[in-house]
């Protein structure tokens, strides 16, 4: 990095790896680690090596982690000075997800718990 | 970030700062306004995600998703859409290095497996109507239908968009909007893979789990 520049473009390699050969090893590298991720995820939804409450939380993990994965490898959003806005931009949307997701659950966990139950969800006819 | 800054402005034979530089490149803006809509996209998934959550043991008494989900089916659409996010990142070094057969490879190879999962996802939802688990019938139903849908309809969207973009090299070449338009394009592929490990993750793995 030799000048102060704006930020690249989200998707874009940065400048000093996008010679050929070392943006193929970029999407490589990422694709054999996404392959590796999502081999475990169904080799763990099929074995009972996980304590089976924890599973689906192992799965998440799995989940997030191949998501990073695509980020960094396949979109190049990364943290460095020159994707600041690219990575301040998802830090916004990925607080705006978890805020949609886990409110909604709490609040009908909580409404479930306050009404006994939300049989009227399951009722046939419904 | 700033420290580096002004070590970098005490140098002799400074690059321009970042006032100085000016107004950042039309594809960085293209490509950012773009990111900021895909955000949004995510956001909407998001939604959808969390009334699926919430509904996805309103069964109704009909079947739930450890009898309808196949996992080998779930797994093989996993493996179209990985390997054509790949084909898709060649296909943009292949644009951004201006060699159009390779461009045309990687897009022709891109929509064979885009539309191979598209298939296998028509093909389960035909399925699942056959037995009589059509969105109708369920809360459950209902919320599986909208999400995984939904994201089977932005893979439509995709498609569509990368015969436009093939259409468009072929006629006007690598020119400034063309590429603008296909970075977008790659952005737009390789978000709609991260919300699918979202979808085998959450509503087939857990599903078949639970």
């Amino acid at each position: 990095m030799s000048q102060v520049t704006c930020d690249h473009a989200p998707g874009d390699i940065p400048e000093e790896e996008s010679t050929h050969s070392s943006g193929l090893l970029v999407y490589t590298i990422g694709l054999l680690l996404a392959v590796a991720l999502t081999g475990t995820s169904f080799w763990v939804a099929n074995t009972h090596l996980l304590w089976g409450p924890g599973t689906p939380f192992g799965l998440a993990v799995l989940a997030i982690a191949q998501m990073s994965v695509h980020l960094v490898f396949f979109l190049h959003i990364t943290a460095y000075k020159d994707s600041t806005n690219n990575f301040l931009a998802l830090a916004f949307g990925v607080l705006v997800v978890v805020l949609i997701v886990t409110g909604s659950l709490v609040i009908v966990d909580d409404l479930k718990m306050t009404t006994g139950s939300t049989a009227s969800l399951s009722m046939p006819g419904r | 970030m700033n420290v580096a800054v002004e070590i970098a402005a005490l140098r002799p034979a400074t690059p321009p700062s970042l006032s100085e530089a000016g107004p950042a490149s039309k594809r960085t803006t293209a490509g950012f306004g773009f990111w900021v809509f895909l955000l949004s996209d995510l956001v909407m998934f998001s939604a959808l995600f969390a009334t699926y959550a919430v509904l996805a043991r309103a069964t109704a008494g009909g079947p739930g998703g450890s009898e309808l989900f196949h996992q080998g089916n779930v797994a093989l659409e996993t493996a179209c859409l990985l390997a054509s996010s790949y084909s898709c990142g060649l296909m943009s070094m292949a644009a951004h290095s201006r060699r159009r057969s390779a461009f045309y490879l990687g897009a022709i190879v891109t929509f064979a497996l885009g539309a191979a999962f598209l298939g296998l996802e028509l093909h389960e939802f035909g399925d699942m109507a056959a037995r009589g688990a059509t969105p109708q019938s369920s809360a459950f139903l209902s919320a599986f239908f909208t999400l995984v849908g939904c994201h089977g309809l932005h893979v439509t969207v995709g498609l569509v968009w990368l015969v436009v973009m093939g259409a468009q090299v072929a006629v006007r070449g690598f020119e400034g909007a063309v590429d603008r338009r296909l970075l977008c394009f790659s952005l737009f592929w390789h978000a709609l893979d991260i919300v699918w490990i979202a979808v085998f993750t959450f509503v087939y793995l857990i599903g078949v789990h639970a």
